[in-house]
């Protein structure tokens, strides 16, 4: 992970002098100002900073939610900037796992047919579908709540349920938007364990957004938003500068 | 269909609603049914009116008569092949709203000139020698559970005394809206019985000419026959005679029309409404959808298709209900002379609800199609 912007274009996300612009009420909203960031494959980053910095603005732009006032997201090869409407909607099917902070599960589908939902887009088979559905719902420990509803579920169980819909359809890396936030300690807790094994075990990217500290410490980067750049610490903190 | 789980789960989300919308559609489109048998009862004989025959009446109006006499003039006009003619009787059967339509018929030409009405033959000769006979309708027997062979009294009204038929057939009609409610009685009975002011006269003639297409020619030539006689006569295509009938009822189509349209565009606003609220509830989950990969286009279809199942669950069951209602029997007790939902209604019914179902749900579909992401996530 590099936010100097020196790292070629080898790893996984390539950003470079991204620029976002909001205009409201007349007034231009400078949100993210030349930040440039490379993350390899299977890093885990956190963004940090207070409200209205543009952590959610940069994970919108790099799951390919929103467009950039200027500068360039390349990832694994594909630079999405200039990609139409339709193409980044395939993008993200293909690329992006997103997690959010309300879970945003559809609350008329079970957990299964809610995780089932990114291989409806695939060539799949009915029979190959359930069986990604299974070991998804298997990998975040619902294999025996796949016919609940969410609202028959707890909130960090209905976040799993986000997170297996997010990795069932094997994405490049996965976007977290705040995905404790609405948790207790414990839940959360939790959470943060299973994407930890994620990236541990399976070796998912992950790109998180978090208010909560604690939660942050868990993973490999913490990097703060600070007048729309990027400024690095945790792991730099603790190496003594440097990427990895 | 990999996707009905999602549109039936969408579908189902309110329960109390669903049911609703598609009640609305199912009253909208039984109350379509019931205008379009209503419709159907009055202009049903337009269209199935003969296209050679022609009907002479008294040029003054219908209820005044014609010499009999008239018919071998008629026969001799160029382009008529055959000729028959009919009176009203207008008796009553029982009770006065036992409505049914009697006429004096002339018994040696009646088959040929309306060949729709299927009567087996030996019923048919049963009836041409008994001159106390009579015919009835498949409608009308089976309304008053008539048998061949029983003894049917009517009493005349503008005809005095009590009238007793032989019932010696009954006829059907070959096609769906062929009428099925007259009752025929020989007109050399009805000349014998009535008063002598009316003798030698008959109601109106029907004509068969040789070629359709000279019809206009042939009744102009009737009517020029007998211009500047006591009876002058004023001649129609059957289709046009229908019509004119029909009109004294005053615009029915214009009516119905009215009352369908206001119908109709009372239910789009209300499933329009209906859908845009449904849309709204959903704009998270919808951005949601679209953030995983479902495309614009899959949206708009989701919510056009979800609109699309609304109309067509609620406008088939509407029909079905309106056919029903009309296979239960006619509730005015042959005051019309058809009853039924013809097949172009059910059809037309189909298409209209359809076609509310795609206006209804095509702005909150555009909508949902158009909505950006990251603004609907917002908004949550």
């Amino acid at each position: 992970m590099r936010v100097d912007g020196r790292n070629g274009n080898a790893s996984l996300i390539n950003v470079r002098g991204l620029d976002k612009k909001y205009y409201r009420g007349g007034e231009e909203i400078h949100v993210l100002q030349g930040l440039n960031l490379d993350v390899e494959q299977g890093e885990f980053i956190a963004f940090m900073g207070p409200s209205g910095s543009g952590k959610t603005t940069l994970l919108n732009l790099l799951g390919g939610l929103d467009v950039p006032s200027a500068g360039s997201i390349t990832v694994a090869g594909d630079e999405i900037t200039h990609m139409s409407r339709s193409k980044l909607t395939e993008w993200r099917a293909r690329h992006v796992g997103f997690v959010f902070q309300m879970y945003n599960l559809i609350p008329v589908l079970t957990a299964f047919q809610n995780v089932e939902l990114p291989l409806l887009l695939t060539k799949l088979s009915k029979a190959e579908r359930r069986k990604h559905v299974e070991i998804a719902l298997g990998v975040v420990g619902l294999s025996d709540r796949m016919h609940h509803y969410p609202r028959q579920l707890s909130g960090g169980q209905e976040q799993r349920v986000t997170i297996a819909r997010a990795i069932v359809s094997d994405p490049t890396f996965l976007l977290c938007d705040e995905p404790t936030g609405d948790l207790d300690r414990k839940s959360a807790d939790e959470i943060m364990e299973l994407i930890g094994t994620l990236v541990k075990q399976y070796h998912k990217t992950v790109l998180m957004v978090t208010h909560d500290p604690v939660v942050a410490q868990r993973a490999d980067y913490t990097l703060h938003l600070d007048k729309g750049a990027l400024v690095e610490s945790g792991a730099i903190a603790q190496a003594g500068g440097g990427g990895r | 269909m990999k996707y009905s789980g999602l549109i039936f789960a969408n579908l189902f989300r309110k329960k109390l609603r669903l049911l609703l919308t598609i009640g609305s559609f199912a009253v909208a489109l039984m109350l379509f049914g019931f205008l379009a048998v209503v419709k159907e009862a009055f202009s049903g004989g337009v269209s199935i009116a003969g296209a050679d025959r022609l009907v002479v009446i008294n040029r003054t109006s219908i209820i005044q008569p014609l010499p009999i006499s008239y018919a071998d003039k008629i026969m001799r006009i160029p382009g008529v092949k055959e000729i028959t003619h009919d009176n009203w009787f207008g008796g009553v059967y029982q009770d006065e709203r036992n409505f049914f339509p009697q006429f004096a018929i002339d018994v040696e030409r009646q088959r040929q000139i309306y060949p729709e009405f299927a009567i087996p033959d030996e019923q048919w000769q049963a009836f041409k020698q008994d001159r106390q006979g009579a015919i009835a309708g498949a409608a009308t027997a089976k309304r008053f559970g008539w048998k061949v062979g029983d003894r049917i009294p009517i009493k005349g009204t503008f005809l005095p005394g009590v009238w007793e038929f032989n019932l010696d057939g009954i006829y059907h009609g070959t096609r769906q809206a062929d009428d099925e409610t007259q009752f025929w009685f020989h007109w050399d009975m009805f000349e014998e019985k009535v008063p002598e002011r009316y003798k030698g006269m008959v109601g109106w003639y029907t004509v068969r000419v040789e070629n359709p297409d000279d019809s206009l020619k042939v009744a102009k030539a009737i009517d020029a026959e007998f211009s500047n006689s006591p009876y002058e006569t004023h001649t129609d295509t059957e289709k046009a005679f229908a019509a004119g009938w029909v009109k004294q009822f005053g615009n029915i189509e214009f009516l119905i029309l009215t009352i369908g349209g206001v119908v109709f565009f009372t239910l789009l606003l209300v499933t329009g409404n209906t859908m845009a609220i449904a849309v709204r509830e959903r704009t998270n989950e919808l951005a949601v959808l679209k953030a995983i990969g479902y495309s614009d286009r899959f949206v708009l279809l989701l919510v056009l298709t979800e609109s699309l199942v609304i109309a067509a669950v609620g406008g088939g069951l509407g029909l079905i209900l309106a056919k029903g209602f009309t296979l239960l029997g006619d509730p005015t007790h042959g005051l019309l002379p058809f009853f039924y939902l013809p097949g172009i209604a059910i059809v037309a019914g189909t298409m209209a609800a359809l076609a509310i179902g795609i206006a209804s749900g095509i702005l909150p579909a555009v909508g949902a199609m158009r909505m950006r992401v990251v603004e609907a996530l917002r908004r949550v």
